[in-house]
């Protein structure tokens, strides 16, 4: 049949099954919102491209499928890069359409005209533009398929309108093959005989996931082979949920802000089976300093992620479950006694704690969120102190549960990415623990949950700083507030350390009224005592809510391992 | 350590881009880069000489592995090979020291392509040692103008 090429991207759309696509409309895309209007696709009106594409992430990173988001060319293509370098750095699965000018103006500065492609080679896997309505339908299949397979990524497809508006025979290309893209699936299996003897012969191994657990849905096997090998399982923070939190070998999350026991046993491993995981600078703390008496074993779909950063003993190539599976069956039944008493001394003479006194702390506000929802929520998080609390306390069992922007750190990130979220598992409760600052960077994105009756909520930890940031100013740099105070105004002293000052503004914005303005719920809680209600209100009532709880000012996170200090260097309190 | 790598791409527009981005995202300088297509006029060959130490080249090979559009890298490292490059340059002559451009010229088997009264344009096809010996022995003529085409290479047997 004759169709559009915005027809044509439609039918492609429902094909690969995209049932919600997130966007915003402008010049070179009317002729994909006109075919979008009165076809069963489910668009989302955003408030700003860059919201769209976390919600195409959140979407992405909560049920495993292609998110989608859609702009007009020029900012609203530049809008979307954020989002895409956020998916990019996490390996989410995202395919964005981009207007673009007519194919007779491209290169000509026109109107809006931005060049997309140029601009987002370095943060997507992979981006096409297609100046032939015959190359469309191919090649919306092929942003899929590459977006979806291998290593995962954000692909992005620029239109030109005229393209769009073109007419040709609709044809969808059943298979694909790419020639020069094969992602290798199954591990070496010499390899992976190799890590079954070394994990055979470890005294003291460890292993090291991250989220390639994840997006393999490797979750059966890494509990197998922990359980069968017995040996302790530390998580990054993107694979945080796909091990169970209460499980005897668990050790939390490794790192910066990791546990003690999790960083002092990759320390003192003699083996690290490191699976779907890239040692980020964040994880390994000084690289040279890194589990420096073990043998790094380092599985990856990803040939570029082996050997980056830490020099792997032995490789494998492959997908995560393709290659555990081979691996359980090769691993020896075996007891580490010895090695997991030490490890439970570690936790019991450091746990992860923080003061239980009768102050507001974040982190009994994050508690409480685990003890109310059982731990089955999906979490979302912003960046920076309430990201690091919420990866420590918010404890869930289930993986796609805790989705926070890792790679990349994006303030703005956590509000978009629940209500993509929310969309794709409409029975779930779906909270985004938000700090101050990061919350203002999409709070526009009010008005797309309250009129798709969006429930989401939005628990803010309101300590009036761009608290991490604050935090690090106050540990290196002399306590010198520079540029965090987030009540700072033009009647303020030139420099100012005193957070608890009468004279500071009390609440801007006033982020009940703010909710309220957009038709949403908005509660404060100021007081301990009140934490429990607050958030039950929260929970029950079936719509957008911001939460707002005034926590401590000048509250750390701690563990800390400073940036560039060897993961066993590392703070526990301000002593 | 200097690397003669060889890579297959698609000959789509883009790719050429996608390789450079690659190289300058890592601060890497590409001492010579030649593109031609190939007996397949869907693929293009392009030979890209590096200079780094082993550790850093091995990512430079897993990454280009890793573009979409590319087919196949080879370093040439541990393969025998032959390189080749193609010179022309423009040489101040007059009378008295024609000849002993021309001597020079044979000498190298190289050859004159184009030839006026006060200059001539020497042709030269070589290895890169080849080509430099050459350009060092007509530099005190005086060279008006140099184009060089960059490195290729091909596997033996
Ligand atoms: C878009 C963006 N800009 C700047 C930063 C740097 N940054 C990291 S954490 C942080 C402070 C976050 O403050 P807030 O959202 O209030 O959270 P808190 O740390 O107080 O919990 C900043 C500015 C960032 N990660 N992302």
């Amino acid at each position: 049949m004759q169709k559009t090429g915005a027809q044509i991207l439609i039918e492609c759309l429902l094909k690969e099954k995209a049932d919600v696509v997130f966007g915003y409309p402008g010049g070179q895309v009317i002729p994909i919102f006109d075919a979008i209007y009165g076809s069963p696709l489910h668009f989302i009106l955003s408030r700003h491209e860059q919201g769209a594409a976390h919600m195409a992430d959140g979407y992405a990173r909560s049920t495993g499928r292609v998110g989608v988001c859609l702009a007009t060319s020029g900012p609203g293509a530049t809008n979307l890069v954020t989002g895409l370098a956020t998916a990019f750095m996490d390996s989410i699965p995202v395919v964005a359409i981009t207007g673009q000018v007519p194919t007779h103006l491209i290169g000509n500065d026109a109107f809006q005209e931005a060049d997309i492609t140029g601009i987002t080679r370095p943060v997507t896997k992979h981006n096409f533009l297609v100046k032939d309505i015959k190359d469309l339908a191919r090649t919306i299949r092929e942003a899929f398929y590459i977006a979806s397979t291998g290593r995962q990524g954000p692909v992005l497809v620029d239109i030109p309108s005229d393209v769009q508006r073109a007419v040709t025979e609709f044809i969808w290309p059943e298979n694909i093959e790419i020639r020069s893209y094969k992602p290798v699936q199954h591990g070496h299996p010499g390899q992976i005989k190799k890590v079954a003897d070394a994990i055979n012969e470890s005294k003291q191994p460890v292993l090291y996931t991250g989220g390639g657990i994840i997006s393999s849905g490797a979750y059966k096997e890494v509990i197998e082979l922990a359980e069968k090998a017995d040996i302790p399982v530390t998580n990054t923070l993107l694979s945080l949920g796909s091990f169970p939190q209460d499980h005897r070998l668990f050790l939390g999350m490794l790192g910066m802000h990791g546990t003690c026991y999790a960083n002092n046993a990759v320390q003192n491993a003699d083996l690290i089976i490191a699976i779907g995981a890239r040692f980020d600078d964040r994880v390994t703390g000084k690289v040279d300093a890194f589990a420096k008496k073990a043998k790094i074993a380092h599985i990856d779909i990803d040939p570029t992620s082996i050997s980056k950063s830490i020099s792997a003993d032995i490789p494998v190539v492959g997908d995560a479950k393709t290659v555990l599976a081979e691996l359980i069956k090769n691993v020896k039944k075996n007891s580490h006694k010895e090695w997991l008493e030490a490890i439970g001394k570690w936790k019991k003479s450091n746990p992860l704690s923080y003061k239980n006194d009768e102050k507001l702390r974040p982190q009994y506000v994050i508690d409480c969120i685990t003890k109310l929802t059982k731990g089955e929520a999906i979490v979302t998080t912003e960046v920076g102190q309430n990201q690091m609390w919420a990866a420590q306390f918010y404890k869930t069992n289930r993986p796609r549960n805790f989705i926070s922007s890792g790679g990349l750190g994006t303030m703005g990130y956590g509000f978009p990415a629940a209500i993509g979220a929310k969309l794709a598992n409409p029975k779930k409760q779906v909270i985004d623990i938000a700090g101050d600052g990061s919350i203002q960077m999409n709070i526009q994105e009010l008005a797309t949950a309250v009129l798709n009756n969006i429930n989401v909520k939005v628990i803010i930890l309101n300590n009036h700083y761009l608290g991490m940031v604050r935090q690090w100013q106050e540990f290196f740099w002399g306590k010198r507030y520079s540029g965090v105070c987030l009540m700072k105004g033009s009647g303020c002293p030139d420099k100012c350390n005193k957070p608890q000052s009468k004279k500071c503004f009390t609440y801007v914005p006033d982020f009940v009224k703010i909710a309220e303005a957009y038709g949403a719920v908005g509660l404060r809680c100021k007081n301990k005592k009140d934490v429990i209600s607050t958030l039950r209100k929260t929970l029950s009532l079936n719509k957008t809510v911001f939460a707002e709880f005034i926590v401590e000012q000048e509250e750390n996170v701690f563990p800390m391992v400073p940036a560039g200090k060897p993961l066993d260097e590392v703070m526990t309190s301000l002593a | 350590m200097r690397h003669t790598i060889s890579v297959l791409v698609e000959n789509k527009f883009g790719v050429l881009a996608r390789i450079s981005t690659l190289f300058a995202a890592r601060g890497f300088n590409i001492d010579s880069l030649a593109v031609g297509e190939t007996e397949n006029p869907d693929v293009s060959s392009m030979t890209i000489i590096v200079r780094g130490n082993d550790r850093i080249l091995e990512q430079v090979e897993k990454q280009l592995n890793k573009l979409i559009d590319i087919i196949k890298v080879i370093d040439f490292k541990a393969t025998k090979h032959v390189e080749r490059e193609l010179a022309l340059m423009k040489v101040k002559v007059d009378k008295s020291n024609r000849t002993e451009v021309l001597q020079i010229v044979k000498t190298f088997r190289a050859k004159i392509i184009d030839v006026s009264q006060s200059s001539v344009i020497i042709e030269i096809t070589g290895k890169e040692e080849k080509v430099n010996a050459l350009i060092n022995m007509i530099k005190p003529f005086g060279v008006k103008e140099l184009s060089r085409t960059g490195i290729i290479a091909m596997g033996r047997g």
